[in-house]
């Protein structure tokens, strides 16, 4: 089948087109944000419900559909649920490869949170070890205040 | 108010490729309808209306469904598009199941298609996850489904040597499919060799970025018989999205599987789907999904779901052939493969598989999957469904 590209000249337009985008947080996550990025802390809400205690925080229950206003301090250490190391580098990640991305369910909470895991290597990870969070000295809001997921020695 | 019964009666598709230089967007959707009409023995006169898909910002056209119409033969018509992420294949083929069903059509037109090649894929998959919490620290999509088999193996002690035995069945099934991209037995050692992206998947182990188009005309009961000597009745749907985060999966399971084939199977009364079933199209973008998903759908025991591949029962030849055409690990024009998956079923019910054909098919199961662990099934008869 590889004829029907015989005599074909690949004519090419390129994209001139850059589309930048701005999210706002909204309501439940800039609260989150707030006290991340302030206090050092981490919110979740609470479905009183369902008995679970949602982060990152929910204004609805995802499962009930009840609103969710009460607000609930989680540890910053938990545990890994699940994990994968990037090895093959993609423009879109935030540094180099290897990464070790893991799924964190911190002390509290009965969902995980999604982040980087360091100081240590790709071989030692494993599931069910107890990981802490590791707050950047410069915060600002976001995710990255927490700087990453570092190994409970 | 009762639905109208539906049928398949006929499948068209372009012979997929990394690139096609050679046509644009819209000359690859019309190669794919021309070769559906021809085989319905239909014209474009006949069709009432049409439903279109692709994944959003893959090409960077939005309003495909208009863009399109000198390909998909949507001018003067009634037409939309749907787009559902990776399920959009699959919501396209429920989507023109609904619009015959509900008695408001009587022959309708459904086109999914990609031109991978196009853009940047991980770029272009990366909007797919949530702004805030999900993509500023992850990106693309092999990242969740390492996740899942990282934890499925932690739980069942199975090993990257299952999952490649996966590939290696899809990769050999895909010899026997014109239409698939990729076309080249491999061997386990050559899986487990192959470069590791995210662990525990290697290169070998996912699907690959494809140029492709797939049409499937859908018509009611009455009108269907006419068209085709054995239309492919579809017995039901149902589909299950989840979640808003990545971080809410339930890794190692796949949740909305395991919720759409259980009512998908409630309600055609299928009480032993491996027994009953006789061939599954699946879309399974990477090779653990092979082990982990079979278990969902109650084909397999938990923690057995590589028992069952190995013992080749998922072969060509085997109890239950999976994925007869190479599946979405040996072609992937995002797009299109839910509606490919659904159109290899139905040529697997009408007899129309040829090289790929499993004998005797008299039930076929498709699903479609989506990145953020999404799921939709269809239920294919060779008889007409019962309700
Ligand atoms: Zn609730």
């Amino acid at each position: 089948m590889s004829d029907i590209f015989q005599n074909v000249e690949p004519m090419v337009h390129e994209s001139r087109i850059s589309v930048p985008y701005h999210w706002w947080a909204g309501d439940t996550a800039s609260r989150f944000f707030i006290d991340l990025r302030d206090s050092q802390k981490i919110m979740g809400t609470r479905c009183s419900k369902c008995s679970k205690t949602y982060v990152p925080p929910r204004k609805t229950c995802p499962t009930c559909f009840t609103p969710n206003d009460e607000w609930r301090e989680v540890a910053s250490q938990g545990t890994l649920i699940s994990y994968t190391v990037v090895r093959r580098h993609q423009a879109s990640l935030p540094k180099k490869p290897p990464i070790i991305y893991g799924l964190i369910q911190l002390e509290g909470a009965d969902t995980a949170v999604l982040h980087i895991i360091d100081e240590l290597k790709p071989e030692d990870v494993k599931i069910g070890m107890k990981v802490q969070a590791k707050f950047s000295s410069q915060r600002k809001g976001t995710m990255f205040d927490i700087e990453y997921f570092r190994p409970v020695h | 108010m009762g639905k109208k019964r539906v049928a398949i009666v006929g499948t068209g598709q372009t012979f997929h490729k990394s690139h096609r230089p050679d046509v644009n967007g819209q000359e690859l959707i019309n190669e794919a309808v021309q070769r559906a009409l021809l085989d319905a023995d239909m014209t474009i006169q006949d069709i009432d209306a049409v439903v279109i898909g692709n994944m959003d910002h893959f090409e960077g056209i939005n309003y495909v469904d208009c863009w399109s119409v000198d390909g998909s033969g949507g001018v003067m018509r009634p037409i939309i598009k749907l787009t559902t992420g990776g399920t959009t294949g699959s919501t396209l083929a429920i989507g023109g199941y609904h619009m015959i069903a509900s008695g408001m059509f009587e022959k309708v037109l459904v086109i999914g298609w990609e031109k991978n090649s196009e853009s940047d894929t991980t770029g272009a998959i990366t909007t797919a996850f949530d702004p805030v919490w999900d993509r500023l620290v992850f990106a693309g999509a092999i990242s969740g489904l390492a996740a899942e088999a990282q934890s499925y193996m932690a739980k069942y002690g199975a090993t990257d040597k299952d999952g490649a035995r996966v590939s290696v069945r899809d990769r050999k099934h895909a010899c026997n499919n014109p239409h698939a991209q990729l076309r080249k037995e491999v061997t386990i050692e050559e899986v487990l060799a192959s470069p590791m992206l995210a662990d525990p998947i290697h290169l070998l182990d996912v699907c690959p970025r494809t140029d492709g188009a797939c049409a499937v005309i859908m018509a009611c009961e009455g009108v269907a018989e006419r068209i085709a000597p054995q239309p492919d009745w579809i017995w039901a749907t149902a589909n299950r999205h989840t979640y808003s985060y990545l971080n809410d999966a339930t890794y190692g399971e796949l949740d909305s599987m395991a919720d759409a084939s259980k009512e998908l199977f409630s309600k055609a009364g299928i009480k032993d789907p491996r027994k009953e079933l006789d061939v599954i199209e699946m879309y399974q973008p990477y090779s653990f999904a092979g082990i982990i998903w079979i278990e969902d759908m109650g084909i397999a025991p938990r923690g057995k779901g590589a028992e069952y591949i190995w013992s080749g029962a998922t072969d060509m030849g085997g109890e239950l052939p999976i994925n007869p055409s190479g599946g979405v690990i040996a072609c992937n024009p995002i797009g299109a493969t839910g509606l490919i998956r659904c159109a290899e079923a139905a040529l697997q019910v009408m007899g129309k598989a040829e090289e790929r054909q499993v004998p005797d098919v008299s039930l076929a199961l498709s699903t479609g999957f989506g990145g953020c662990f999404w799921t939709d099934t269809i239920l294919h008869g060779k008889n007409k469904p019962a309700f």
